[in-house]
Formats: C-alpha cells, structure tokens, sequence
C-alpha cells in the first residue's frame, strides 16, 4: 500500500508546449525552411513532442498500436484501417499523420485537443510537408551515435583562430554572419581566469604581474600557474560535489551528522593530481571491485554512498534499500550518461528508447550492496557514516590518504561501497514499487545506448568498463559539456543532464563531437581540456553585449562574445573572504559552521541529534571557503542557497542562476560581507596612503581591475560624505559587526566611513560576476 | 468577478506583449525590468500552454491560507467521531479490517493490536451537526463556515515522504511546493511582498522537523520559493540593516550603487546588471513593507481577542495565524503554516491536549476574522496533517493513556471559504475508523480541487524540466466537485 518510489509518475504529464525555438538553436531567429529537411534536427524534436506520449517507445500508453518514433510501425498499415499508412514516404497527401496535422476536424486533429499539447504552427507543418515529400527518412538520435571526429572547418577570419575549438566555433559564426568580439582587456580576462580556474579574485601582486607582462606568453604562464596551485583542485570539484549529492548529515527526518567529508578531500585531491576521467570514474563507480585496490580507491566508491540515508525507526527497511539503489541508479544516469534514464523507473520511457526493463537491469549493477534500508537510528559517532563503512586511521593520513585533512586523533569513518557474496536477484519493480515483484532482470545496459558486452563482468567494474568503451556515445560528451559550461555559462547542449529526445539540440555539435573524441583519445585528461578551454580566442573575447547581438543572439549561442555571468555562491562568499584578507586558505578537513542567521535549525530540527541547533565556529575556520560550509540536508546553508548553489538532496547537474531581491538583502547585511567590508577597511587605512589610495587599492581587490576617474570620483566623495554625516555612536555600532577584532588605534569615524565605501564596492553588480 | 477575471487577463497579455519587445533580455532581467515585483512572470521556456499568470477560468479564491498540522494529529480525537471504538475498547483490531495494510516497524512488532476509543468526548455543532471532540471548542464554533473532509488518504506512511507528498505532489525532494506553483501560476498580488511566504510554529508535543524543501521552488525559477518569515529579529533573512546604518544612509548607498552599477550597464550592456539594480530597489521597500505586516501592535483589542492573548507572542502560532491574516490581506498568494509537535506515538490524551490548545482558538479565529473582513470568500484556509492515525494504540494501552502509530487509509482535513461549501462534512470511514466507506479524497485530488479554487485546471498547469512536462498533481487527480459551492 505504501509506496515511497512514485515519484516518477510525475515525469509522464500532459500538457503544455515547449516553444520549438527553445529546442532548436540551430534555426535562429528567422524561419526558414532547409533545404535538406533533418530528421533528428528539424522533425524529432516535433514528433517527441507532440507524438511520442501516445505513438513513441512507452508500450503501455500507446494509442492505435502506432509508433512514430520508429520507421516501420509508421510506414506500416494502420490497425485501425490497413489502407492507411501514417506515413507514406514522398507523398504527404496520402500519410494520414500529414492529414491529421493539418486537419480542422476537431474530432480528427492530432495532437488530441484534450491532450492540452498544441496544434502544430504553419512552420512546423511546412517542415513535416517537405520532410515527407523528401522522404521522410529517420536518423538514430544523434546523441546515440558514437561521435566522430568531424574535419576541422574552413574560415574566412584565418587570423582569429588560436586552437581548433575557434575554428569550429567561428564557422557557426560566420554561418550566421556574426563577427567575434574583440579579447577582452587583461584585467577582466584575468579575473576570468582566476575564477574559472580558483575560484577566487586575483590578488594585486598577480595582477600587477600579469599587466606588467608583455611576453606573449604571458597568458599562458598565468593559466599554468593557477592550475597548477590546490586551488584549481577545489574549483572543479564544487561542481562535482553538486552531481554526487555532497553532503554532511544523513538526510530524511531526523537528519543527524555524517563524517563523508573524507571522500570531498579526495575528489579535490583528484582534481588537483589530474586523474584522468576513466579513472576519476571508475575509482567512484568500482574502487572496491578493481584488482589489487588501494584504500583511496575504495574511499572513492563514497561517491555512491552519498545519498540520503533514513535514521527515522519504524521505517519498512526494504523501502529504503530500494530507494538507495533508486537514487544510484538515477545519479549514475544523470551524471554520467547525460540521460533521464529514472522516468524509466516505473514505466518505459515516454520518449527515449529506454524501456522500464532496461532501468531495472541498471539498476542490478548497484542492487548488491551489503546495506540495510535503516541501519541505526539517531546515535553517537559510530552512526556518522553506515555500513558497508571504511576507517580512516592516523597512518592512513600520514600515507596512502595524506590528503584527507583529518585534524584530531578520534575515529573517522566513511560510507562507501562493498557487495555482498551472494548476488541479490533484481526484478522489475511494477510501477516503482518495492514490493511489487515483476520478471526478473539481470546486470545490462541500454541497448540503445550501447549493448553490454558478454567479456565485462556483470558488475560495477563491468559497468565502468563500459562506460569507457570507445564507442559509448556518450560519457565523453556528457563530461565535456558539463566542463564546459563551467566556463561559458551555458553547454553545448543546454540541458546538461538530458541528451536525450526532448533536450536541446547541441548548438554546434562538431566542436561538441570534436572535443569528445580529442579529450577520449588523449587519455581523458582533465587538466588538457581545461586549458584547451582557456586558452581558446572563443574564451578570451570580450564580454561586451552589443545592442545587435543582445537582440540576435541573447543567450550568446554563437558564442561571438566571452562569458560574463554571476558567481556561483561559494565563490562569491570566497571572493569577499579573500579580497579582504580574511580567507583561510585550508583545503579540506570536516565542514564547519560560520555565521547563520540564528534559528534556523532549531525552528525546523526533530529536536534529535548533534544537528539539532547550529553551533558556530569561532576564529580562522569562521573564514573558510564556501565549500566547506556544513551541508545540513533539511536546513542547507541560506548564505549560499540564497545565491543557488545546490540543497543536496539529489545529484545536481546544472544549478540555476537567478537575480532576486533576497540576494540584494544578503550582500547588504549579511555579517559575512560586513565584517569583510570593515576588515579591510582598517587594513587600508593602517597603510601610509590617501584615502584616494586606499579606495583604489579597495576597488583593484574587489572588482579586480582599476577604477576609472568617475567611479574613483563617486567614491571618493561617498567617503568625504560619510565621514560627516557618521556620528562617534553609529560608527561604534557599526563596527561591532563580526568576531574578528577591530583595531584599537583607529579613528572610529574614519574606520566606518572607509568600511562603509569598501561594502557598497562588495554590493556593486559586477563584484560578484565574472566579467 | 467576471469582469475582474478579464481585466486580469488583459493585463497580463499587455505584460506578455511588452515582454515580446524586449526580446533578447533574460527571463529574469525581463520580469524585474517590467514588473518590478518579487514574480519574475512571464518565461517563455516553460514549455507551457500556460501562461503565468493568467488563470484558466474564474477563480472563487485568490489566495490560500493554509495551516499545516505536522506529524499527523489523530482524526480519532478531533474530527472523526468512532462511538464504536469505545465499546471496543481493549478488544483486537480484527485481521479483516486491517486487511493488507503494511505497519511502520513501531507497531508492526507488536503482538496485539487493541482497539482504543476517544478519550475525549465529542459534541455535534452547528445546523450542519458536525461531530467535533471537546478538545477543538472553537473549531466546533465555526463548524457552519467549514468543510471537514473525514476521507483523506496517502500512499506514505512516513513523516518526510508524507509531508513531501502533501507539499510537493511527490514523495521525494525537489519538485517545486505548492505554493511555488501557485506563485509561477498566479504571480504576485503586491509588488513589495513575496507571493510565497513560511510561517514556523513549534508546540510542546513529539517533535517532527520540517524540511526547507518543503517550500522550495524545484525547477521553478527560485523567484517562486517560500520566503520563511521568522519571530527573530530578522523576520526575512538578512532584511535588517546593521545597527548604525539608517534609512537615509541606506537610500544614499543605493543611490550610489546604482551610479556605478549604470557605469558598468553602459559599457557592457548587460540586461543582468540593471536587473540588480531594480532587485536593490525591491530589497529596499521590502525592509519598510516587511516590518510594518510583522507588527501586531496596532492591532484592535478585539482582534487579540478574537486570536487569543499569545497572538502577541511572537513565533507563537496564535501569533502566526494574526501573521497570515496580515500576509493575505496585502495580497499574498500563499501562506503556508507550520505547527509542529502532533506525533503522538504515545501520550496522547495529554499531548493532545496541548496541541489543540495551541492551535484551536487561533485557527477558528483566522476563519471568523476573514469572514467579518468580507475576505473569506477570495481566500481559502485549510486546516490538516500528513496522515491519520491508528484506530489501535501503540504500546501500552490505559484507560487514560494510548497512543497511536501512523495511518494512511483515512485522516480528516477541513477548509473554508474560497467558494468550497461551508457547514459540510464530507466522506464516511467504518465503525472501526480505520477504513474509508464512502468518497475518498487522495492526496492528488485535494491539489487538483484547490489548484481549480484558483482558477487554474490542474492538468495544465505544467513546467517542462529536461524534457518533460510536470505538474502538481502528477499524472492523476480529480477535482472534488462534491465539495464546491
């Protein structure tokens, strides 16, 4: 009767109309029809929308027997009347689909009136017309076919391109008649780069370095040198962290503490030590499973045991265990294949060829961990991470997991994966439940896909050895969209977590089919196509919006203008840390708890468990990195929710990036930001310089650039300003902001008003965006 | 309304063909632009037939007041009169009445399965002569403006797949709350005010958190998150101005950053950048908005009388109710209460007891406040927990000491106003409570029925997230017609 495992019903809705332009970047803002009319580019993306609910690949919800994501069921006889044929390829007058398209017989017209999907627009119709006239010819789903290498274009530009990502991309441009932009000045491109590759702002001494540079390779140097810092390592991994569902308590009810923060270390560590991709994936997939395995190869497999785990007693057990299994399962989908491989969990897809069968058999691959659905309720240390569980010890950390930062001597335990002997037998779960039992399954892969080979072991080592077969389609255009979004603010295909039929279209899929075959054959180095990235012309052009382009291509598709979009929210909190020179350069070790406004646990919490009420930090680790804010599932963090960044309650491939007045309240008086604000603002005025001085140097640490005369003007008379309108009294009470002690020697007047400078410096728009 | 209903519409087409204009600016950029208000309104990626913001046909009600019971107060001692289960007393729940309903693992060890009856008497109420227990008197009071579901029913049995379920349409995380899509269907009312907003009360009862996800806007653009206002001294996040800084000094740095941000605006011609400006602008009416609602002072004595004396004390859900009252009136769409403590595995009469006290005065003063305000009608108050309870008590069994674990198969919800039939009890369960005899009303069917309240047509208010359509109610759910007026 219970049933946990519905949530997927939801996936299968009617209704509503994607706008067409939405999934179709190819064609631009002008509607006109190609030539060669593309099955996957021009008619998929409408027959999935409008069809495939009734007449696509979910047997159950199938209308009239016919399939129209096939061709033979849709040149095939009707069932209902065997002298028509759906489609009849090179004639639109005799296919009933064109008929029932263009129909006003409401009783006729297709998609259904009472299906809430809309008629199809005269263009849309025109494009079926020529479609069927030429053929009607259907493509595999271009994300199902292994990519190749494409030739690297022509251009007209020759002197533009600086690697072979700019060819490609610069073809696009030119197709469209769009010009590249100018590289943005160093400065920004500076601040660009340090935060793609740290995550933090530029201190003055780098960027004194890097303006007084004129070697041609200057810009290189600076890219080796941030990647080469431990930094680099944190700044991919927070995106990781989203995709694996992070976090540091157990989730569910009661939502007590978990110690995982072991397995965090070592996704940095692996960033940072440039494990290639196969590795990265295969140690998290199957560390335990390898041969010979080290202890960081097991403690990589955390990844997998990062889900939420129930504490609440009286829960049915294997309810639960089925529900982790779900959650791996749908991760693995997510984060790896780029597909929404859990709408298959309790009925065939509805779009993509991945029937309810398939999703069982992948899901077989992680059914056999040795775990109960509820292990132990709310307790003490030996609760903080659950079985199958490693110990690190004192040893370890002075060994093989020298950078686990484990900072005391007592007991560190992490959840991480281990199978039983015996084989669990898995059956397709009827409508996602537990307990309801349908055929049985074994360990295999989407065929549509690609088949599982008879010579991999049916498990998870298998599983990853088929993730890297040379001719999966996907894992490597998963991964490289996913990074390159981190730098361009948008993927090559847009939904970063579905390639599937109704994702968008990649906007260039030869540079996105380049790029995966390059990164696969060049040994999935990561750190190789971080740099292939930054040192692209396409990445160091200017961000500036011309009204044109603002009109013609707003969400910057064409990619004829460099990125310019707001921080993530660790790094904004890392960005007012480190330009005030507070910032605890710590890698790693257990998360911690900085300023929270007060009451937040405690209005929300059980009442049980160590995460019942919120205990700040004091001292160096109030100033630690974003990243290392404790992540309390039913309470996260508001400082950087507020900003987006991911609750952790699933894997999360794409944050959203929103502008909303919450944010505005948060830079404005959250003590964080304040306190930031008065610290350096003593710094400064500790120093032997003007007060024009001190603003300009403010400005170079904050907007990592330097002011022009207006801005320096506007601010300098702010401060002349303050410093006669602050009274002794409201100057006092202003710095009382924050633990972090105020120098005595001090004018308080003075102090205020630099302090109050400095802060609207952190509130200006382009504080917290990458320019 | 009809008339209302039109105007609406063709304000919003005239937003829609502004925002056609501006084409190329961001969703985001484009509804703070346009419409300086917390609803960032139209976004044409929605993959929608639905357009925010306009509703499907006449709505009855504008805005939901609705006031969450979490942890499940048993309907055994409030709504759902079981004379029978007295008589029983003591005796086992027979095999065939619980049929094959699975047991949480806190009773389902249990050897025996007695059968416990009220321990607080219950009194017919009002022309309609509903049955309420003596522990709800005021609630009794308004039986004639309600409508007590006693046929509610779930698929969990769990507090957090349960509460999730109720909040979300699912049982697992991250699907948009119902307020948010009230929020993405019906935009804001008021330009300084969130159309979402949380309200937190505890009682002394067995304690059950709630979950921040309960009022997260999922794939919705997290403009349409709930907005928990707190009795601290914050009541919206970060709302205050430090100490030291008043408005003056506020408006003059905005008035400076707004200089700066339009250097930068100039040169990049970035759409985001004057949208933050307009978002600094909103924060700012928002710190003089948000207080002068938090303030109960001025409020007439009859009015703390009405609620109670703790509706002076802030946090308190008495105070939460006043709270809601304010938030509604100044046009907020949704305001989702939290009263926490109703889990009564044991202890029940007398933790009960104090439940209802804290909550029974002020939920029936909310409805009758409404009412002589001439609001009761556009605004729709609902009353209920995320399950029901057990017929049969969990551990010891005492005459004056029971508990009881959770129950799926029936629970009691009421409603007012918002055009559902007032003085109606609706739904019939058998002699034992445990089972549902007549009209049940499934969790997807309560989202359908006030989603149509709002004037919205559950099957089409829909979200497309990769690559498909969502809804609230999933791919069921039927309006509940018998209970509309």
């Amino acid at each position: 009767m219970t049933r946990l495992a519905n949530f997927c019903g939801l996936l299968c809705i009617a209704g509503g109309l994607i706008s067409f332009s939405a999934c179709h970047p190819e064609r631009g803002t002008t509607e006109e029809i190609p030539d060669v009319v593309s099955y996957d580019y021009n008619i998929r993306p409408i027959l999935s929308d409008k069809c495939f609910k009734c007449h696509g690949p979910d047997a159950n919800k199938r209308q009239a027997n016919l399939r129209l994501d096939i061709p033979e069921s849709a040149y095939a006889a009707l069932k209902d009347d065997p002298n028509e044929h759906a489609l009849v390829p090179g004639d639109p007058g005799k296919s009933e689909l064109f008929r029932r398209i263009t129909t006003t017989d409401s009783s006729e017209m297709m998609p259904e009136p009472k299906s809430n999907l809309k008629q199809l627009s005269p263009f849309e119709v025109k494009l079926v017309k020529k479609w069927i006239e030429q053929g009607a010819k259907y493509e595999k789903h271009w994300a199902f076919v292994p990519p190749k290498s494409p030739p690297v274009p022509e251009v007209d530009h020759k002197d533009w391109p600086r690697n072979t990502i700019d060819y490609f991309v610069l073809n696009k441009m030119e197709q469209k008649g769009f010009e590249p932009s100018p590289e943005a000045d160093k400065e920004h491109l500076l601040k660009r780069l340090c935060f793609d590759l740290n995550g933090l702002p530029p201190d003055i001494d780098m960027m004194d370095r890097f303006l007084a540079d004129k070697s041609p390779k200057a810009y290189e140097k600076i890219v080796d040198e941030l990647m080469a810092r431990p930094q680099y390592g944190e700044k991919m991994a927070l995106h990781w962290l989203d995709i694996a569902r992070y976090a540091d308590s157990h989730g569910y009810q009661d939502d007590n503490y978990r110690s995982q923060w072991p397995w965090r270390d070592w996704v940095i560590h692996a960033y940072n030590e440039n494990l290639s991709y196969k590795d990265f994936a295969t140690w998290q997939l199957a560390g335990d499973l390898m041969p010979n395995h080290t202890k960081e190869q097991v403690l990589a497999t955390g990844f997998n045991r990062n889900h939420k785990i129930t504490e609440e007693g009286g829960v049915i057990d294997e309810e639960y265990r089925v529900t982790y299994v779900t959650d791996r399962t749908n991760t693995f989908g997510k984060a790896f294949l780029g597909v929404t491989i859990e709408c298959a969990h309790c009925h065939d897809h509805k779009y993509d060829p991945f029937s309810q069968k398939d999703y069982y058999s992948l899901f077989s691959f992680f059914n056999s961990v040795k775990e109960p659905g509820l292990q132990s309720t709310v307790g003490g240390p030996e609760t903080y991470a659950k079985r199958p569980l490693m110990q690190i010890t004192n040893d370890d950390v002075k060994g093989i997991l020298k950078f686990v930062n484990k900072v005391d001597t007592s007991r560190l335990i992490v959840s991480v994966m281990g199978d039983s002997e015996a084989y669990r037998h898995t059956y397709v779960l009827k409508r996602g439940n537990y307990d309801a039992h349908g055929d049985e399954v074994f360990p295999a892969t989407p065929k549509a896909i690609l088949p599982f080979s008879s010579s991999y072991p049916k498990n998870r080592l298998g599983l990853a050895e088929w993730l890297f077969n040379n001719q999966n389609p996907l894992t490597a255009r998963v991964y490289v969209n996913q990074v390159w979004e981190e730098f361009f603010g948008r993927g090559i295909v847009k939904t970063l977590g579905d390639f599937g039929m109704q994702g968008d279209l990649p906007s260039n899929q030869q540079l996105l089919d380049w790029l995966a075959v390059d990164f696969r054959t060049h040994g999935w180095n990561i750190k190789r196509l971080v740099k292939q990235i930054v040192m692209s012309a396409t990445y160091r052009q200017s961000a500036v919006i011309t009204p044109d382009r603002l009109r013609d291509d707003p969400d910057n598709v064409y990619l004829s203008r460099g990125p310019r979009y707001r921080l993530p929210a660790e790094f904004i909190r890392d960005m007012v840390l480190a330009s005030s020179g507070l910032l605890n350069k710590t890698i790693g070790g257990p998360s911690v708890n900085p300023y929270q406004p007060p009451g937040l646990w405690e209005s929300t919490t059980s009442g049980r468990g160590q995460l019942a009420s919120y205990r700040q930090v004091h001292g160096p680790n109030l100033y630690r990195r974003g990243m290392y804010t404790l992540i309390k599932r039913t309470s996260p963090p508001v400082e950087l929710g507020i900003f987006d960044a991911s609750n952790r309650d699933q894997c999360e491939v794409q944050r959203m990036r929103t502008n909303t007045p919450l944010q505005a309240l948060e830079m404005m008086n959250d003590p964080t930001v304040l306190e930031a604000a008065r610290v350096l603002a003593a710094k400064l005025l500790e120093e032997k310089t003007t007060s024009k001085d001190k603003i300009y140097t403010a400005f170079r640490l904050i907007l990592c650039r330097k002011p022009i005369a207006t801005e320096q003007a506007i601010l300098d008379s702010y401060y002349a300003d303050q410093l006669n309108s602050i009274s002794r009294e409201d100057a006092a009470k202003l710095l009382s902001v924050g633990e972090y002690p105020v120098p005595a020697n001090l004018d308080k007047v003075r102090l205020a008003a630099m302090m109050k400078v400095v802060d609207a410096m952190y509130n200006l728009a382009e504080a917290i965006t990458k320019t | 309304m009809d008339k209302e209903f039109l105007e609406h519409a063709l304000n919003i087409n005239r937003r829609k063909f502004l925002s056609r204009l501006s084409l190329g600016i961001g969703s985001i950029a484009l509804g703070s632009l346009l419409i300086p208000d917390l609803f960032s309104g139209i976004k044409d990626d929605s993959g929608s037939d639905f357009v925010p913001g306009v509703p499907n046909f006449a709505p009855k009600a504008k805005r939901v007041i609705y006031l969450f019971q979490d942890g499940a107060p048993s309907q055994l001692e409030s709504f759902d009169y079981k004379p029978y289960l007295r008589t029983m007393f003591g005796q086992e729940l027979p095999a065939s009445v619980r049929g094959t309903q699975i047991l949480t693992g806190m009773t389902a060890g249990q050897k025996s399965f007695p059968l416990a009856g009220s321990y607080y008497d219950f009194k017919q109420y009002g022309q309609s002569k509903a049955w309420v227990s003596d522990l709800f008197p005021h609630i009794g009071g308004i039986a004639d403006d309600i409508c007590i579901i006693k046929t509610m029913y779930t698929e969990a049995i769990n507090h957090d797949p349960a509460l999730t379920f109720f909040q979300t349409g699912a049982q697992q995380g991250n699907r948009p709350s119902m307020g948010s899509w009230v929020s993405y269907g019906l935009g804001s009312e008021n330009k300084n005010l969130p159309a979402f907003t949380v309200l937190l009360s505890k009682g002394k009862g067995n304690g059950q958190g709630v979950y921040s996800k309960l009022w997260n806007n999922g794939f919705l653009d997290s403009i349409h998150q709930g907005v928990l206002f707190s009795s601290s001294e914050n009541p919206v996040l970060y709302l205050n101005d430090p100490e030291g800084l008043n408005r003056h000094e506020r408006r003059k740095m905005l008035d400076k950053l707004s200089e700066l941000n339009n250097i930068s605006a100039s040169e990049f011609h970035d759409p985001e950048i004057t949208a933050k400006v307009q978002q600094y602008e909103m924060a700012y009416r928002m710190q003089t908005a948000v207080p002068e609602i938090m303030d109960v002072s001025k409020e007439p004595d009859s009015i703390v009388k009405l609620y109670g004396p703790d509706c002076l004390i802030p946090g308190t859900y008495a105070a939460n109710c006043l709270l809601a009252r304010k938030l509604s009136e100044s046009g907020v769409r949704f305001v989702q209460l939290y009263h926490q403590g109703w889990d009564q595995h044991s202890n029940l009469p007398m933790e009960m007891a104090g439940q209802a006290k804290d909550v029974d005065q002020a939920s029936a003063a909310l409805v009758t406040d409404l009412k002589q305000r001439g609001l009761l009608d556009e605004t729709l108050v609902i009353w209920g927990g995320e399950f029901g309870r057990t017929n049969y008590s969990q551990g010891k069994l005492e005459k004056k000491n029971y508990g009881r674990d959770h129950h799926p198969r029936c629970f009691c919800i009421w409603m007012a106003g918002g055009g559902i039939k007032p003085g109606l009890v609706y739904g019939e369960t058998d002699d034992f409570g445990y089972n549902i005899v007549r009209n049940p009303v499934h969790v997807h069917d309560f989202h359908a029925t006030v989603l149509n309240q709002l004037g919205i047509d559950h099957t089409k208010l829909t979200f497309k997230s990769l690559g498909r359509r969502y809804r609230l109610t999933d791919v069921a759910g039927n309006v509940v017609h018998d209970i509309i007026s």
